[in-house]
């Protein structure tokens, strides 16, 4: 193999990672442009293959609810261009953002959010949350001292847009990431609008990046999807 | 931290890989760490024969606790090994490493590797000072399948980039 995939050791340029983070050519066809793998199943090559699989002994692709060739691609260039470690992708920004929030927070916790967020994203923090039994207090973002007033004990995430939609006002994420840290509390940052080429949050200090995919991230309009890395 | 460069050559010139303080509990790392090491060998035989010569790693597990390990031998200690053996991957505490490096000179292996979260510095400098290669606080299969494909196909940020197509498929 390593005859075949040859690599400097070097950091590529931002343009580069847009088109080609997270893609290998394909190996079966030599595919350049990424293939759609249009499968839920993928086949095992014995019980001893599948039992491995399931065991994470190996690596490999199950169920299409778990993992597929294309969705990975697509994970793997946001991480990239984020700067992070990984990403898993939803089917939209709201749908991300939940799976996120449901990660850290259960029945009787509490969110610390900016007022000035993007509308599904208030109504999903203000109404469908609270029906889970999380509450959310909502802090004037200007001024990030009001985030650590609000910080309660049962407190499991802060959560703000690094360009708010609609006000466009910008958070300081550095000052608001030392609040988070201080406090032990992980910081999720909406980076839909600014996208990675004009902010990276996590390399600000945020703990995680959340995107609605179906806007710069697709850039033509016609596609929904979001992630979190 | 080792450059890709280096994890490359490791990964792609030790086919003998003695796994110290192996566990023979299917739901631990090591296990998975010995059992995916063992698979990538076996597992290319039908696909490509050539293949299993370049990079079919051979695991020895050393543990004085079992006799086998995986349908491989156990060793109690390194020095037990009747073969000759390329690279140490260490599954113990990281105050525990330097008798590890010491034997792992004696039997004339290439390379010590402290598996994720194992990092004795002493012992590090040590193996280096003797001109053998050093990797701390790095996993194996996550390193081989981040360089060779597979962990690629999780959404995790490889660093990997290519216009070259891979002659074969990473499993």
């Amino acid at each position: 193999m390593s005859k075949d995939v040859k690599q400097p050791d070097r950091a590529f340029g931002f343009e580069t990672l847009c088109l080609h983070a997270g893609q290998l050519p394909d190996p079966s066809t030599g595919a350049r442009a990424a293939p759609i793998y249009q499968t839920t199943s993928y086949v095992f090559d014995s019980a001893e293959h599948a039992a491995s699989l399931f065991n994470l002994q190996t690596f490999g692709h199950v169920y299409a609810r778990l993992s597929n060739p294309t969705v990975a691609l697509f994970e793997e260039r946001v991480a990239a261009l984020e700067a992070g470690r990984a990403a898993v992708s939803a089917a939209s920004g709201m749908a991300a953002e939940m799976l996120a929030m449901l990660t850290l927070c259960r029945q009787g916790d509490h969110i610390v959010a900016a007022r000035t967020l993007y509308g599904g994203t208030y109504a999903q923090f203000a109404v469908t949350f609270a029906r889970f039994g999380i509450s959310c207090t909502f802090v004037e973002p200007d001024q990030v001292e009001n985030f650590e007033q609000a910080i309660q004990s049962n407190t499991k995430a802060i959560f703000a847009e690094s360009i708010a939609n609609p006000r466009l006002n910008v958070i300081d994420l550095e000052k608001l990431a030392a609040i988070a840290r201080h406090h032990g509390i992980p910081l999720v940052i909406d980076n839909t609008l600014a996208s990675p080429y004009l902010c990276q949050p996590l390399k600000r200090g945020a703990d995680i990046v959340v995107h609605s995919a179906t806007k710069y991230l697709g850039g033509h309009g016609t596609t929904m999807g979001g992630d979190f890395c | 931290m080792a450059s890709i460069q280096e994890l490359r050559s490791i990964l792609t010139n030790c086919k003998t890989i003695a796994v110290v303080g192996i566990s023979e509990q299917w739901h631990r790392p090591s296990y998975f760490v010995g059992k995916y090491l063992l698979e990538h060998g076996y597992r290319m035989i039908p696909v490509n024969p050539k293949y299993l010569l370049e990079h079919g790693y051979r695991m020895i597990p050393v543990n004085p606790r079992y006799k086998e390990v995986l349908g491989q031998t156990c060793y109690p200690d390194l020095e037990s090994v009747p073969t000759p053996i390329d690279m140490v991957d260490v599954f113990r505490r990281s105050e525990e490493l330097m008798p590890i490096a010491r034997q792992t000179l004696v039997i004339g292996a290439k390379v010590l590797w402290q598996q994720l979260t194992v990092c004795n510095h002493e012992a590090h400098d040590y193996v280096r000072e003797h001109g053998l290669a050093s990797v701390m606080d790095r996993c194996v299969k996550i390193e081989h399948a981040r360089l060779f494909g597979g962990l690629n196909w999780m959404g995790v940020n490889t660093g990997m980039l290519s216009a070259k197509r891979p002659r074969q498929l990473p499993y």
